[in-house]
């Protein structure tokens, strides 16, 4: 089948466009995060009232009762500059924006090559970019005041500029090795929960920078704007059991895939020893939360590790060291 | 002392650890009994899996990070020469060899007999938890993790608050009980215990399980599974190979228990190949027609091979793994006899140019030593779509075979083949080094060229090449479990992930008992006033129960035909 080039170049002018409105979200959140104000861990006696709780007399219009304890496990939110506000808004609906295009964008990749958008570096990591977008969007179309869309959007662009200046090939045809449903399982399988996880990665960095913030006292600037640990850690946790499940079936698929293509399942090629390695840290990471005295921070710091693996296999990997799957990369 | 994770949800941990019980000073096996049940229950607690599972993912490491023995041997040792300090020591060390070598199956046996120590009693605990009651009332439901207090001035008693409670949990395992009334003549206090999602704990438990599976499943086929390679001439006069002893193949791999009988007794033959390029020389289809018979006297059948897609015979798999080329050379020797030869060459580069020797044994005409004297070997490389770019180099400038060209290098003399093996892709160089083997003329040649040979005026025509394509056979019978078990693990994984697992309790104090620790809140309430206190306790997946526990102690609130305010709805 021949190249569409019109397509192609559309699907990189789009690219391109989806990178600029990122840039403009960013400038948006970056406002937002730097109007919060410091939170503090605090009991909003109202709020609970409100939720029609804790009243004398039982009904949800009497006389408030202050519970006995901690926090029932709602979050005290920060009051905000309206300013700050608004532009959070603004940078929600541009990233909206921008994550279209970005779909629009690996759509008309994969019509101009006429197969499933995934076959090179560039490819897959335009998908996982878009990925780490979209659980973005989930988590902050949920939960309005979450201003750390700063935090989300560095790193994005970050990996698109990689993605848009080095890793870009032109839209062409696959070697006979890659053609097979399980590789289109598979790799799609992989960007996808590959992207959650690397978000899921990014709400633990924060988590751990907030958590320094709460033992240290109020030195850090940016800790105190942080949402407070319970939500990041809720965050971090609701991302990596969906991601992890998704991961793990990705590694099964690439199994199959192996067995079919390469005559075993698995062969302790470098790329399998690091997905491996990967999965074995999430694991680790769900693990540390059952575990006691391991749970809150040093749990966070294995998600943050297995982060860093993540991006070690997906990257790093593919450019430095040869395996079977190296032909999945560069050229 | 009994400390355990506290998130496990046993009695044991609601309550401050007591003494274990029947404990008596320990004599000399005592001691040891006592220092084994230690490292027993250290070797299975949570603490020491999560840093066995560390231990792993770091021991896997150097697996990417060094060149392997089983994936690369050339590059291997390679490595080693030019490390001579520590490449050796990393070999004794097995860390070319890493998931062979006895330190990584120390810690993946340790971590498989902790999950096994772990898991069977808490399986065990938890048909027990199955088949009794939801456990009683915490005595100080404000230690836990979550918990609150209500306090209601209606009417409804104490009984009618808690099966209101109990008709509000849904889905959930729940159970009434009395405590004692705190004075006489005074109303009992009742308790409302429940939880939900034990299917949580069969998820997980079917998890950790699989992993064994796949454990079990992944060193049976290395016991018993193997692996051959061979390189098969394309063409009507392939010779083809068949399977049924090691020796068919160029290169088997057994695994431990193989010992060469019982293997598939199939034949086949390459009869054509095929292969598609783009313009930029990325290949689109590698297609080998294949034609072959199951088993010694089975009627022929034929099938396209394809990457991607193995023939599947009798448990066996034969796969395409590449292809490449055989020059066929026609030498017409001093004597005047002619011969043709023909001899697969090893592809080095992606325009498979092919680098290989043809090799003249006995050249006819010689008989006794004279033989040795005579021996020829054309040495060099086969381009495919030749290119003589660099001066007189030949380079393959496309992997089709559109301009098939071959530069041969011819050696004469004694090629030392009676010395022990060597490579069919070369001649042994230390032959030519202690002088018994000549090297002679070289030339490049295109099909229908011919050379001279100096010296003796033997005579070689380039005379055409087949395809050859490399085949791989596998055999691993446990690879469908491996598969199951995979499916399994995925299956308990997501139970185990979606699946909360919850404990709620309430403690519902009829009006002016108080409740015991209400203290300064006492003071505030009217004197009929019903007292309910709540506590929750969740396991690993806490996050996020604050809503859910909050919404839960709505159960026990009034209810009012006003739509319920959402702002404690879950996220
Ligand atoms: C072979 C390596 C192991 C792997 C890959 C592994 C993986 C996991 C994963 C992914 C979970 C999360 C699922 C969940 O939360 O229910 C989990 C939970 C659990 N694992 Fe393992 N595990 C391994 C070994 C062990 C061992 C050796 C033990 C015992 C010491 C153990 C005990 C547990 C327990 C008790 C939970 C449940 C935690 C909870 O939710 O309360 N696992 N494991």
């Amino acid at each position: 089948m021949a190249i569409d080039t019109a397509l192609a170049t559309l699907s990189d002018q789009l690219f391109g466009a989806a990178a600029a409105s990122y840039t403009a979200a960013l400038i948006c959140a970056a406002v937002e995060f730097s109007s919060a104000r410091t939170r503090k861990v605090q009991v909003n006696e109202r709020e609970l009232v409100a939720a029609g709780v804790l009243t004398v007399d039982g009904t949800s219009s009497g006389r408030p009762v202050i519970p006995t304890a901690q926090p029932i496990g709602h979050v005290a939110k920060a009051e905000k500059a309206p300013w700050g506000e608004r532009f959070g808004r603004v940078a929600t609906v541009v990233t909206v924006v921008g994550f279209l295009i970005h779909v629009g964008s690996i759509v008309a990749r994969g019509m101009a090559a006429g197969r499933m958008p995934l076959g090179n570096m560039y490819e897959f990591t335009s998908l996982i970019c878009a990925t780490v977008v979209g659980a973005w969007l989930f988590i902050k179309l949920r939960q309005k005041s979450l201003p750390i869309g700063v935090f989300v959007l560095v790193p994005v662009i970050v990996l698109m500029f990689i993605a848009g200046a080095i890793l870009h090939t032109e839209a062409a045809e696959l070697q006979p090795a890659l053609n097979s449903y399980w590789k289109w399982i598979h790799v799609s399988t992989v960007s996808l929960s590959s992207g959650i996880l690397m978000f899921s990665g990014i709400a633990s960095v924060l988590y751990i920078a907030r958590n320094r913030y709460e033992r240290k006292g109020s030195t850090g600037k940016v800790g105190g704007k942080l949402p407070e640990l319970a939500t990041l850690d809720r965050i971090a946790y609701r991302t990596a059991i969906f991601g992890f499940p998704v991961y793990t079936f990705a590694v099964i698929t690439g199994a199959l895939w192996a067995e079919v293509a390469w005559g075993r399942y698995w062969g302790w090629d470098p790329k399998e020893i690091c997905a491996f390695v990967t999965w074995v840290l999430y694991a680790g990471y769900l693990h540390a939360r059952a575990t006691a005295g391991w749970r809150g921070s040093k749990a966070a710091w294995i998600s943050v590790v297995g982060l860093i693996s993540i991006i070690f296999n997906l990257f790093v990997l593919n450019m430095v060291i040869a395996g079977l799957h190296s032909y999945a990369g560069l050229n | 002392m009994s400390r355990r994770d506290d998130t496990h949800l046993r009695s044991d941990t609601l309550e401050p650890g007591s003494a274990e019980p029947g404990y008596t000073k320990p004599g000399a096996t005592g001691t040891v009994i006592a220092f084994l049940r230690n490292v027993w229950r250290q070797l299975t607690s949570m603490r020491i899996a999560l840093m066995l599972l560390f231990l792993l993912a770091l021991a896997s490491l150097p697996g990417a990070l060094l060149p392997q023995w089983n994936l690369n041997q050339a590059k291997t040792a390679q490595y080693i020469i030019d490390h001579p300090g520590l490449g050796p020591l990393l070999d004794r060390l097995g860390f070319f060899e890493v998931f062979a070598s006895p330190w990584y199956a120390a810690i993946y046996l340790l971590l498989f007999i902790s999950l096994i120590g772990c898991l069977a009693p808490r399986s065990w605990e938890f048909v027990g938890q199955i088949r009794s009651k939801p456990v009683s009332t915490p005595r100080n439901l404000a230690r836990l993790p979550h918990h609150g207090r209500l306090v209601f001035t209606d009417e409804r008693s104490p009984k009618q608050i808690a099966d209101q409670v109990q008709k509000g949990l849904r889905g959930w395992r729940f159970t009434q009980r009395e405590e004692p009334a705190a004075g006489d003549g005074m109303e009992p206090v009742i308790t409302v215990s429940a939880e939900k999602g034990y299917w949580r704990e069969v998820g997980n438990l079917v998890f950790h399980v699989s992993l064994l599976g796949i454990l079990g499943a992944v060193a049976v086929g290395k016991m018993v599974g193997f692996e051959g390679s061979a390189i098969v001439i394309a063409g009507e006069q392939s010779e083809g190979i068949c399977s049924g002893s090691p020796a068919a193949y160029d290169n088997f791999r057994p695994g431990l228990l193989v010992d060469g009988t019982n293997m598939a007794g199939f034949c086949l033959k390459v009869d054509d190949f095929e292969a598609g390029y783009t313009e930029a020389g990325t290949a689109t289809n590698f297609i080998a027609h294949l034609s072959y018979t199951e088993e010694p006297g089975a009627p022929t059948q034929t099938y396209d091979l394809q990457v991607n897609e193995p023939l599947r015979l009798d448990g066996e798999r034969v796969y395409l793994i590449g292809h490449g080329f055989s020059p066929i050379f026609k030498i017409t020797f001093p004597n005047g006899e002619v011969r043709t030869y023909e001899q697969p060459f090893n592809v080095t580069d992606g325009n498979l140019t092919a680098e290989g020797a043809v090799k003249v044994v006995s050249p006819p005409g010689y008989t006794g030593d004279d033989v040795y004297l005579h021996q020829l070997a054309l040495v060099g490389i086969f381009a495919p779509t030749a290119d003589l770019g660099h001066g007189d180099l030949m380079t393959s400038i496309f992997p089709a075979p559109d301009k098939p060209g071959v530069a041969i290098q011819i050696y004469r003399g004694d090629l030392g083949l009676q010395n022990g093996s060597q490579s069919v892709f070369g001649i042994d160089q230390k032959q030519v080094d202690n002088g018994k083997l000549e090297k002679l003329n070289r030339d490049n040649m295109f099909i229908g060229d011919s050379m001279v040979v100096d010296g003796d005026g033997t005579v070689i025509e380039f005379v055409g090449y087949h395809q050859t394509v490399s085949l791989q056979t596998s055999y691993d019978p446990a690879q469908g479990y491996a598969l199951f078990f995979a499916v399994t693990l995925l299956v308990g994984l997501m139970m185990s992930l979606t699946i909360k697992r919850r404990r709620v309790w309430f403690r519902i104090f009829p009006s002016s008992t108080g409740a015991g620790s209400a203290g300064a809140d006492s003071s505030r309430n009217t004197s009929s006033s019903t007292v309910v206190e709540v506590g929750g306790l969740a396991r690993t997946d806490q996050a996020g129960y604050g809503e859910e526990f909050t919404s839960l102690m709505k159960l026990a609130v009034v209810p009012t035909n006003q739509p319920s305010n959402a702002s404690t709805g879950r996220p």
